[in-house]
């Protein structure tokens, strides 16, 4: 299976890259070379029987390519393919998510394996010799790191992509090339490049050969990121995709740069630092273009799935600017800084006056060209040099002067003197974002290391130092920060701003999460401080800080390494690529147009790669990136006793700062989808009880059970106090089993991330609530659901901005007293005993156009619905699903009533119901389809009644979807509207049922160990019905370690369509909760949203 | 470069003579005493020149501009620029002609607000909503200088971080507050004086002392470190703001020297009002 996997996700991400690189198949420049080359080792792997077999969806996308390559039967691969081919033919019906999962699950064991193979597939790539790659192959068989030669070779071999067997001969090549000349017209004329090329080929390839050893040595300090490739002479079947990356330096020189696809940023990184010999690296970082924004290369995540762009342009930048340049340790550090400062200084970025202009040129000057020399024309040579954005005749006599005092300096000094004189310059390491206030002004948001700087046209109107911030957050296109209410001010406030679109709000924040990292984190004044800052999995600044760095370097020990200073004449020519935004210009210039060089970059620069990618990427990337994150977890989150979850929102209470990622778009619901599935699959695997015990196992099980402890104790009622101000949320892998901890953990993070909006709103509504609310949503159209549920939170900010305003752009004091208050009154609802579920369900119209179609099929459906489930109302339900999900479904009902545990169940049954009565499935073509579908998601149901209780883990965010299914009839029933729903499906639509559940818990600092059960006293179960909410109330007490612990689980269940508000019931029924008991606490709060997706989002 | 000496290192000073005029501007209720307001002139340019040592520039009084005294409010002077400002008050435009003079004399680099079309259309600046502090300025929103005013500003000084305050009470900056050493600011005592305050402790990246005194009228001083490392203070004497002079003398190791300007301060005057002070020494 692992190998399967493997192969399936490569095969996946091969299609791509060939169907991108046609379009630009064969302009003769090595770029492009190097372009062919990819698509061409993409070809290949298609073609390659092995390959063939494997893929299955590489043969679905791609059509068959004559597999003339003697690769295939060379390689290890065959073995693989048999169940390869197993799978395709199922994996064709499988929905995306069924996919995914396995190939999470399994990716990470099999990681290993996989990228073996690849590696064979590099050599092959490269057109070397057999002789040549198994020599090779034996060389990194016996090294683990055998990467670098990898690249040395491809680097070398570039010209020829095709040439898999140049011991045959170049005709040999040719006729390969022809071959795949056939579906890409472009490498006819390659074929005769690389015939050419080729000799030059294998002379490098000699070189490298012998380097090879050296080569090996030096890769040993290699990235972490970058993998780790066990070559085995046996595996040279499989091609590594190599991928060239240019650079641009500091000083306006391209490095070349030939990295494997599917390279993390980091390894690229560490290259370039390598070869700028580079060893205070923490304060820079690459940076690339994506949509006219810069954006900073994710050292964490592949390069690939980053930069949308087909050529890998990148440069290297500055991203911390250090406050004080004077501690920097070594001279080279230095000259980069200054390069990228000169750089700043003639793109306007750093705006200076005529005098600053003329001093810094000067410096520039005694750096590079040393003694001023009077015997030299006085303008001559200074007139190539760029000092300004506009310079004129006086201010290059301005710096000649200048220069004259100068004398003496040696380059070093006038490079300490340069950033001695460029760090007091206002806009110096500030980062300038365009955005809106709340009343719409334009302004710029400036991140610093210092904290928040606002500006309106150049003047500075607000600032918010990193202390007094408390949280950043960002939603949509709007982001927030809540201020730390000052000493006149009882309440918090929170000042939103407007960002054009999602994308660049995203943006600042992951600069701000970044630079907070960086720079405050660092500080003696709260050393503690650091430890607390957790960042939501999905992105947290994974370098060093500044103090660490400064750490590091004290340790830096050895002799000043030379470096030659380049004339700044080039950099000029360096700055063409980065829009620059300067105070000046950003009137001017549209707020749309945000473009910074500097600014971190969103992982994933599309959002419909997105979908596709991240599961995949996680799966993949699991075994390293998982182990890396592990690794670095502990130091932040354990020592700090704090919550450290991977999950994607993260609130640390007690943190200096909490931030906040709260995205929640439709679209990113459907990217996340498919992770969604996989946790909500674990999820439900996880416990098969609700007793605490078994909670608490996977609590202790679980990554994040430091953090669970912390929360747990704080059960006891009474001791719900201050510290619950800030929720702490976590996401938790509810997975018992270790093996898939790692796999369950990442995956789990990318849903929290989908869910983080409502997180939110949850949050504001019922801050600590103990209360578990299940909340299916049944929607046709996905869109509508997440607006409906957005909506109330925008307003919420709405209003806060526009106080803010009112008081001068003053820190706005909103009251975020709910929180504290519900803490207050404590801590008695316990997760473990939820007593009542609350099951929205929003029945949402179809859309005119497929009520129609609908109205045929399904109005004798509509009747039955309801009938199934009298205390929920189903909607829209897939069809094919019906047959077995409905025994399920009717279980499940009986469960919400006698077991608390099972509130997650309860969602999945309810869309069963529906389901069932839809039986129309049958009737259509799709029908084999969906019963595989079925089939897989079977397990899942089943496990659902015994994962329930995850949900109650405290101080854990789960949010679990549920497989999405396909169905081709749909039958939309609104009963509370009474609407005919009929979706005729004449092109017999695919509706995908989507169910999030959301967990958010109250942190519970008490030490009183998680770990231990207790014993069960009581046990009761309420049940009552209102209009359109069920509520089931659950009442357990318990003995724990001497104290007797009343829990009150509550699931109530929301019907209805569209037109309710959820929030709003949500919110009442946790107040009502709140008010039935008084003396406890919400310590929990699920919410489980149940949406029918109109369209195939995913695949 | 971008200061890099510390706040006060002054070599001249440039003032303009009381004119005949003084007080007669529109708000006839206030009852100057012109004789008195020169005398004090008179021993206000007498303790610059003679006490602290500064090259003292008198530009002469015109009779035609009655206010033509406030010199402080015509130009924003920082290193070798000189800003020309375009007071509220459309009859004192007049009076940046013999300032613009001065300053091109002394080799600053002059920048005007601008014309009265184009960028800067509308645009407000006076010297007295200016607070510089040799590290940023801060830039009071008042009802003599408006937001415009304040982004010619920050793109004349760009090496600053030019940040805005309101002003809330009095009609000035410079009415609450002042500089009173490299990292000093002084200011009043008032709810209007706190509030501005607080803004200015939010936008600062840096830390200021702040020495507050209870009368508005002691907020305003001048404060000049002399050639021989000397600090001087030139405030109101005790018979303006008798509860200040205490907290004046907490400031060690400073020359005070007390200055009347009850006069002027009848107008909306203030110390600072009358000079304008330049460092002539390069600073690199």
């Amino acid at each position: 299976m692992t190998t399967e996997v493997g192969s399936e996700t490569e095969v996946k991400k091969e299609p791509e890259k060939a169907e991108e690189q046609p379009a630009e198949p064969e302009r003769s420049a090595i770029n492009q070379t190097d372009e062919v080359k990819v698509v061409e080792a993409a070809e290949q792997s298609n073609e390659s029987p092995a390959l063939a077999t494997d893929s299955a969806e590489a043969k679905e996308n791609q059509e068959a390519q004559p597999a003339d390559n003697a690769t295939g039967p060379e390689g290890e691969e065959p073995p693989a393919s048999p169940p390869a081919s197993e799978k395709k033919g199922i994996s064709r019906f499988l929905p995306p998510w069924l996919k995914r999962q396995k190939s999470q699950s399994v990716v990470g064991p099999k990681e290993s394996q996989v990228t073996p193979k690849e590696e064979g597939g590099v050599v092959l790539v490269n057109g070397e010799g057999e002789k040549a790659e198994q020599a090779k192959a034996e060389q990194t068989s016996s090294t683990t790191t055998a990467e670098p030669q990898v690249e040395e070779e491809q680097v070398n071999g570039e010209a020829e992509p095709e040439q898999k067997e140049e011991v045959n001969s170049e005709e040999h090549a040719e006729n390969h090339s022809t071959g795949s000349a056939e579906t890409q017209p472009a490498k006819e004329e390659k074929a005769s490049e690389k015939s050419q090329e080729k000799s030059a080929a294998e002379e490098e390839k000699k070189e490298t050969e012998e380097g090879g050893e050296k080569k090996d040595q030096e890769e040993s300090l290699k990235p972490e990121g970058g993998r780790y490739f066990i070559k085995s002479p046996l595996k040279l079947t499989k091609k590594v995709k190599m991928v060239m990356c240019h650079v641009i330096m500091l000083d306006g020189s391209q490095f070349p740069c030939e990295v494997e696809k599917r390279a993390k940023g980091q390894y690229l990184f560490f290259k370039v630092c390598e070869a700028l010999n580079l060893l205070e690296k923490d304060y820079f970082g690459l940076s690339y273009k994506n949509a006219d924004q810069m954006c900073w290369l994710d050292p964490t995540k592949e390069i690939k799935r980053q930069i949308c762009n087909p050529s890998w342009q990148l440069a290297f930048n500055v991203k911390f600017y250090p406050p004080d340049p004077s501690q920097l340790t070594e001279d080279i550090t230095r000259y980069l800084l200054c390069l990228q400062l000169r750089q700043d200084i003639v793109s306007g970025r750093l705006p200076c006056s005529f005098v600053t202009h003329s001093l810094l040129g000067s410096y520039s000057l005694q750096a590079e060209l040393g003694d001023h020399d009077p015997d030299e024309q006085r303008l001559d040579y200074i007139s190539d040099f760029q000092f300004a954005p506009s310079q004129t005749k006086e201010m290059e006599e301005k710096v000649v002067e200048l220069h004259k005092t100068h004398r003496g300096m040696t380059p070093a000094q006038a490079d300490t003197q340069f950033l001695e004189n460029a760090k007091k310059l206002s806009m110096y390491g500030v980062d300038l974002h365009h955005a809106k206030d709340s009343e719409g002004v334009d302004i710029m948001l400036g991140v610093c290391a210092n904290g928040l700087l606002i500006y309106k046209d150049r003047l500075r109107i607000n600032r918010f130092a990193w202390p007094k911030i408390l949280k950043i957050s960002y939603k949509r296109s709007n982001f927030y920060i809540k201020i730390r209410p000052g000493e006149t001010e009882q309440f918090e406030s929170t000042v939103g701003f407007k960002l054009p679109n999602h994308r660049s709000a995203k943006r600042v924040w992951k600069v701000c999460v970044e630079n907070h990292t960086f720079f405050r984190l660092m500080t003696q004044e709260a050393p503690t401080k650091a430890k607390f800052l957790t960042l939501g999995s999905k992105f947290r600044y994974s370098g060093r800080t500044q103090a660490q760095t400064r750490q590091a370097s004290t340790l830096i020990d050895r002799p000043a390494p030379y470096f030659e200073r380049t004339s700044s004449k080039r950099i000029s020519r360096s700055l063409d690529g980065a829009p620059v935004i300067n105070m000046i210009e950003a009137q001017d210039s549209a707020p749309t147009s945000v473009g910074n060089g500097r600014e971190p970059g969103l992982e994933l620069s599309s959002d419909s790669s997105k979908v596709e990618e991240e599961p995949s990427e996680r799966a993949a990337a699991t075994p390293t990136e998982g182990t890396e994150m592990k690794r670095d977890e502990p130091d932040s989150s354990q020592q700090s006793g704090k919550l450290r979850v991977q999950g994607e929102n993260i609130y640390v209470r007690h943190s200096n700062l909490m931030l906040e990622d709260l995205d929640k778009t439709q679209e990113d619901v459907l990217k996340h989808q498919a992770s969604t599935s996989e946790l909500k699959r674990s999820f439900m695997e996880a416990t098969p009880e609700p007793r605490p015990s078994q909670w608490e196992k996977r609590l202790t099980a679980s990554p994040a059970t430091s953090l669970r402890q912390q929360a747990q104790g704080r059960s006891p009622p009474p001791t719900t106090q201050e510290p619950l101000s800030d929720l702490t949320v976590d996401t938790v892998s509810k997975s018992s089993d270790d093996k898939q901890k790692s796999d369950e953990t990442t995956l789990q993070a990318a849903e929290v991330e989908i869910e983080e909006t409502v997180v939110v709103e949850k949050i504001r509504v019922a801050p600590k609530g103990s209360v578990t609310i299940t909340t299916p949503e049944v929607v046709v159209t996905p869109v509508a659901v997440e607006t409906e549920v957005e909506k109330p939170e925008e307003e919420v900010i709405e209003e806060v901005i526009e106080e803010v305003k009112e008081e001068q752009k003053r820190p706005v004091s909103v009251s975020s007293d709910s929180h504290s208050e519900s803490e207050e009154e404590a801590g008695e609802y316990h997760p473990q005993v939820t007593v009542s579920t609350s099951v929205e369900q929003i029945k949402e119209e179809p859309e005119e156009e497929e009520k129609e179609e609908v109205d045929n099929h399904e109005e004798p459906e509509q009747v039955s619905e309801p009938e199934p489930l009298p205390e929920v109302e189903v909607e829209t339900m897939p069809s094919p699903a019906v047959v077995e999900e409905t025994p399920m479904a009717e279980p499940e009902t009986a469960l919400v009533v006698d077991a608390p545990a099972e509130e997650e169940r309860t969602e999945d049954i309810l869309v069963t119901p529906e389901e069932a009565p839809n039986g129309h499935a049958e009737d259509q073509p799709g029908l084999v389809a969906v019963e595989e579908e079925e089939e897989e998601e079977e397990p899942r149901v089943n496990g659902d009644a015994s994962h329930a209780e995850t949900e109650r883990i405290p101080q854990v965010i789960c949010c679990s979807e549920p497989p999405v299914v396909k169905t081709e009839m749909v039958t939309i029933s609104d009963t509370f509207a009474a609407q005919k729903t009929e979706i005729a499906t004449k092109e017999v639509p695919i509706v995908h049922t989507e169910t999030k559940t959301i967990t958010y818990e109250a942190a519970q600092l008490d030490g009183s160990g998680d770990g231990e059960p207790g014993i069960l006293m009581t046990a009761q179960t309420i049940t009552s019905e209102s209009l359109c909410t069920t509520t089931t109330t659950h009442i357990t007490k318990t003995l724990k370690g001497g104290l007797s612990e009343t829990r009150i689980e509550k699931r109530i269940v929301i019907t209805g369509d569209s037109d309710i508000d959820h929030d709003q019931a949500l919110a009442q029924a946790i107040k009502e909760a709140k008010e039935q008991h008084p003396d406890m606490s919400v310590t929990r709060v699920v919410v489980h949203k149940e949406t029918e997706l109109a369209e195939e989002g995913e695949d | 470069m971008a200061s890099v000496l510390p706040y006060g290192c002054f070599t001249h000073a440039v003032v303009r003579g009381i004119p005949e005029t003084f007080g007669k501007v529109d708000n006839e209720e206030t009852t100057t005493d012109l004789a008195k307001a020169q005398r004090q002139f008179g021993v206000l340019t007498g303790a610059l020149r003679q006490k602290v040592g500064l090259q003292l520039i008198e530009i002469p009084a015109d009779p035609e501009l009655p206010e033509s005294w406030r010199i402080e409010d015509v130009a924003v002077i920082q290193g070798d620029t000189a800003l020309i400002t375009r007071p509220f008050i459309q009859q004192r435009r007049r009076e940046a002609e013999a300032v613009r003079r001065v300053m091109s004399e002394l080799n600053l680099t002059v920048v005007e607000l601008g014309a009265e079309e184009g960028g800067s259309v509308g645009a407000t600046l006076e010297g007295s909503d200016v607070l510089f502090t040799g590290r940023e300025f801060f830039v009071g929103i008042s009802s003599h200088t408006n937001h415009r005013g304040a982004e010619v500003l920050a793109d004349t000084f760009r090496d600053f971080t030019v940040s805005t305050v309101p002003v809330c009470e009095g009609t000035r900056l410079k009415n609450i507050c002042s500089m009173g050493g490299p990292d000093t600011i002084i200011i009043s005592n008032s709810d209007g004086a706190k509030k501005t305050l607080r803004m200015m402790e939010q936008l600062t990246d840096h830390h200021y002392e702040v020495l507050t005194v209870p009368e508005g009228a002691a907020a305003n001083c001048v404060y000049v470190r002399g050639p021989s490392k000397v600090d001087y203070l030139l405030h109101p004497p005790t018979e303006e703001c008798p509860d200040s002079v205490p907290a004046f003398q907490k400031l060690t190791d400073y020359t005070l020297l007390p200055t009347a300007c009850s006069e002027a301060s009848k107008l909306g005057g203030h110390l600072s009002s009358f000079c304008l002070l330049i460092n002539r020494k390069p600073y690199f």
